[in-house]
């Protein structure tokens, strides 16, 4: 009797949620027009509605095709960088930043990635940096545009800049900051990419020094770092590179101005109360402590003439990194202030360089400020100044609109059709809203106004659209950066995915579709960045048999074809070995132990693709060797006995026979050989 | 004696023609001497070209023959042509390739020279450049051969891959690849330079056997 009644109620809910399916269809449910009866009957078989059906076909790369855009994400806690095709959303890659990683050979001998990694520094107890946090990917720029030529990143957790080559997509140079403890308003290009910004987050006293909390007001400093990028040699060059002091607020995200505010920067801030924290001593924890007022201060700084001051050498040396000093930022006219709301989050230019957009975080709306106004305002001056003596600007004279959104607007980017895009973190949204001034003409809706808002999933982070933060955007895609993905993917324990997701934005208007979702996992990614694909020219292969992908030079010291040999010279071993399918050459490597062994392998390779890898595993050795590339490590051959060396990227019918013997001869019977 | 010789350059075109009559005399001199640019010309341009097409390679490979020199994937090839046991393709005609821009040289200088001797000498001056297309695929043809029947029989895929005599033109099948070998623009240059000089010779001959007839 109860299965019965069981049964009878299944099959009613059966039935009412089948009748609500197919509410908001057609009746004759997922028919699309036009389309052949196999399609329909796939979409029936798949529960797929006809907006599905059009997402899916708006996303669909077939197999060979290649995408419209790149995405590079930052890799969160991964240390590393996405690479993302859209719209297939697609992973193509993950380049190795401030993680060693094996497969890319990163840090697992190779002498050229071993010294990368070792610019970024030693840990407390002398141990190699093995990860990064990274946070804000930015590509260098020409004239404001996007020039596909190099990517920069940050590590918040250890206040470092990584230098990316768009040639090979590989890591060329890490530089860690002297004189900051964290880094978040980094990396942010000026738009010809001469100065590389790094906003630090969490003040510290200068140098590094010790100083009791309790000095908090007097000995501890915020600081904003601005690397001078050398493109011909692309590397950051730190002894053209300056910073300045600033007071112990924490400031947060930056942007460069472009077009009429080139040559400025802005930066916001939070903690203007300078909490000190210590809740477990009664005091209000940082989250309240610094969330009392209602105006945090943006930093207005003039980047032109604080090169100036800088190249002048008006400059105190801190860990022999010169630094402007706050007494010489306010004396020089540097720095201005401005109020903005609550805590905020983003700072971001237009594409026309005049407004700047602070979105509230914990103020629902975004502020939006008048670039002409702040100049005027400089101009006219001000008496008001925090208790630094930093000048603030009057609010009401530089504020051009604030549009309310909703709850928890974090990042704002632009579009082709005068519309902005923000964040709302505690909406789960992105809105779009009209912009003003000159691009109050480039759409219907009337300026400084909320359009529409698409929910999102769950708690957006960044947002990015494609070519979103350049001077001009292309309004084709945009990517939520989501940083709970909740129930969206299948359950893989308590840890779950970040989930981006990918919005149509091309039409104006309400319209404003998700169209996939992309788990990322292995890092909360933060900020991103979207380049359309014909920017980057990528090599095919190295240039030329004998590259060292950290000079972006033939080696001339690189193993030659025909020119194969073990030199020894005392207990020093040089090993200059070939690769090619489906051998090494040589095959046989004896030594003796205790032989300090420098091993050099290229890849004599002309083939797309015809990647070797190389390890000796219980040296815990691992190279790639792509294309032409020349390698070198070195190890001490410390344990005697037989070992395998194999190739271990799948290159041929013949690769398990790609391999040889290193022979470690034990020191006694070498000894006695000798005698 | 120099009658003799005179027999051989064989008879000049008679002075004060008419245009029309002048013309019979020009033409030979004309088709010798576009076939003797042809061949020179031919030079700068590939003879023969073979296609490697296989799944792992989307543009396919492929190699483009000159008269003195091989283009296009040949490292690629050579790496593939060693699971074979075939030798590098740079160790095919060296000979041939050496000299071969000054015996095409020699062939173009031949056939200009016929353009001067009205007898049948002329023939035996243009023999070697009508011979040569023929020699071109005659060597290719022995090359593909020598090289495709020894391959080294200690080569990794020597059990499965039998030696071979790829096909000069048209397509095979090695191991994945299926091969497409095709005449090039040099060669059906050299190939239109040997119908140009027999037309040319033809002419001169209807030209020139008249006078020789007549006794002048």
């Amino acid at each position: 009797m109860l299965v019965t009644a069981l049964m009878i109620l299944a099959a009613l809910a059966v039935l009412i949620v089948s009748c609500r399916d197919n509410a908001g269809q057609s009746s004759t449910g997922a028919q699309v027009a036009g389309a052949t009866e196999d399609i329909n009957a796939i979409a029936e078989a798949r529960g797929l509605t006809p907006t599905d059906i059009a997402n899916a076909v708006k996303t669909y790369t077939p197999s060979g095709r290649h995408d419209e855009y790149y995405l590079f994400a930052s890799g969160g806690q991964s240390g590393q960088v996405y690479v993302i095709g859209l719209p297939s959303m697609r992973i193509i890659k993950q380049i190795a930043v401030f993680t060693p990683e094996p497969w890319q050979g990163y840090g697992y001998g190779e002498q050229g990635t071993m010294d990368v990694l070792a610019q970024g520094g030693t840990a407390a107890n002398g141990n190699p940096l093995t990860w990064g946090d990274t946070h804000h990917p930015a590509l260098s720029e020409t004239g404001g545009d996007y020039d596909g030529q190099f990517l920069f990143i940050n590590d918040k957790a250890n206040a470092r800049l990584a230098v990316i080559d768009l040639r090979d997509f590989e890591t060329k140079q890490l530089v860690k900051n002297p004189i900051t403890l964290s880094d978040h308003g980094g990396t942010f290009s000026t738009p010809n990419t001469e100065w590389i910004i790094e906003g630090g987050q969490y003040a510290m006293p200068l140098g590094f020094e010790y100083s009791s909390i309790a000095n908090y007001e007097t000995d501890y400093q915020g600081m904003i770092t601005f690397w001078h990028f050398d493109r011909d040699k692309g590397r950051i060059d730190p002894e053209a590179s300056f910073a300045i002091e600033l007071p112990p607020y924490w400031q947060d995200l930056c942007d460069s101005g472009k077009l009429v505010s080139d040559g400025w920067v802005f930066c916001n801030s939070i903690n203007t109360e300078m909490a000190t924290g210590g809740v477990e001593l009664g005091n209000p924890p940082f989250e309240s402590g610094a969330s009392q007022n209602d105006m945090d201060l943006m930093h207005v700084i003039n980047l032109k003439k604080a090169a100036e001051v800088a190249a002048a050498g008006n400059t105190t040396d801190i860990n022999n990194f010169p630094v402007i000093t706050l007494d010489t930022a306010i004396a020089e006219g540097l720095l201005y202030f401005i109020p903005e709301p609550k805590s905020p989050h983003g700072v971001d230019v237009t594409p026309d360089g005049e407004f700047i957009v602070i979105a509230g975080k914990l103020d629902p709306h975004v502020t939006v400020y008048s670039f002409d106004k702040i100049m005027a305002a400089i101009e006219t001056g001000t008496s008001d100044t925090d208790q630094f003596g930093v000048p603030i600007l009057d609010f009401d004279a530089v504020m051009e609109a604030q549009v309310e959104l909703g709850l928890g607007p974090l990042h704002t980017q632009f579009d082709n059709k005068g519309y902005a895009y923000t964040s709302l973190f505690l909406d789960s949204a992105v809105a779009r809203w009209s912009l003003g001034g000159s691009f109050d003409e480039l759409n219907d809706d009337p300026p400084w106004t909320l359009v529409t808002k698409t929910p999102v999933q769950y708690n957006i982070g960044h947002l990015v659209t494609a070519e979103g933060d350049t001077v001009s955007p292309d309004g084709t895609y945009l990517v939520s950066m989501n940083k709970w993905a909740v129930d969206r993917f299948m359950p893989v324990g308590p840890l779950l995915p970040q989930n981006f997701q990918l919005l149509d934005i091309s039409a104006p208007g309400a319209n404003m579709p998700v169209l996939y979702d992309l788990p990322i996992p292995d890092g909360e990614p933060h900020y991103a960045q979207i380049i359309k694909a014909d920017k980057i020219s990528p090599w095919d292969v190295y240039p030329e048999v004998g590259w060292n992908p950290h000079t972006q030079a033939v080696n001339p010291d690189a193993a030659k074809q025909g020119e194969e040999r073990i030199v020894r010279d005392g207990n020093n071993v040089e090993v200059y070995m070939t690769a090619i399918r489906s051998h090494f050459t040589p095959e046989r490597v004896e030594i003796r132990e205790g032989d300090h062994v420098t091993w050099h392998i290229t890849n004599i390779e002309r083939a797309l693709d015809a990647t070797h890898g190389f390890t000796i595993p219980a040296y815990n050795i691992h190279v790639s060797i792509e294309p032409g590339e020349a390698v070198t490590f070195e190890f001490d051959a410390t344990q005697n006995g037989v070992f395998s060396y194999y190739c271990t990227e799948f290159c041929s019918a013949l690769h398990l026979e790609m391999m040889g013997y290193m022979l470690v001869e034990p020191s006694d019977s070498a000894s006695a050989a000798t005698d | 004696m120099s009658n003799q010789i005179e027999k051989i350059i064989g008879p000049r075109a008679p002075r004060g023609l008419e245009d029309h009559e002048r013309r019979q005399f020009h033409l030979p001199n004309i088709l010798l001497g576009i076939a003797a640019i042809l061949l020179l010309a031919s030079m700068f341009f590939p003879y023969w070209k073979m296609t490697l097409k296989a799944p792992q390679y989307p543009g396919g490979l492929s190699i483009e023959v000159y008269v003195n020199r091989m283009t296009g994937d040949v490292r690629e090839i050579d790496g593939l042509n060693h699971y074979i046991g075939m030798r590098p393709l740079g160790e095919a005609a060296e000979l041939e390739r050496a000299v071969s821009l000054v015996a095409v040289a020699i062939l173009v200088l031949l056939v200009l020279a016929a353009i001067f001797i009205h007898s049948p000498w002329a023939l035996l001056l243009a023999v070697p450049a009508i011979l040569w297309p023929f020699i071109f695929i005659g060597d290719m043809y022995y090359w593909m051969r020598h090289f495709g029947l020894n391959l080294d029989p200690t080569a990794p895929l020597s059990s499965s891959i039998k030696p071979f005599v790829p096909p000069i033109l048209g397509s095979g099948m090695v191991g994945q690849f299926e091969t497409v070998a095709t005449f090039q623009i040099g060669l059906w240059m050299a190939f239109l330079a040997v119908a140009l000089i027999l037309a040319g010779l033809f002419y001169q001959r209807r030209a020139y056997k008249p006078l020789v007839e007549s006794g002048q």
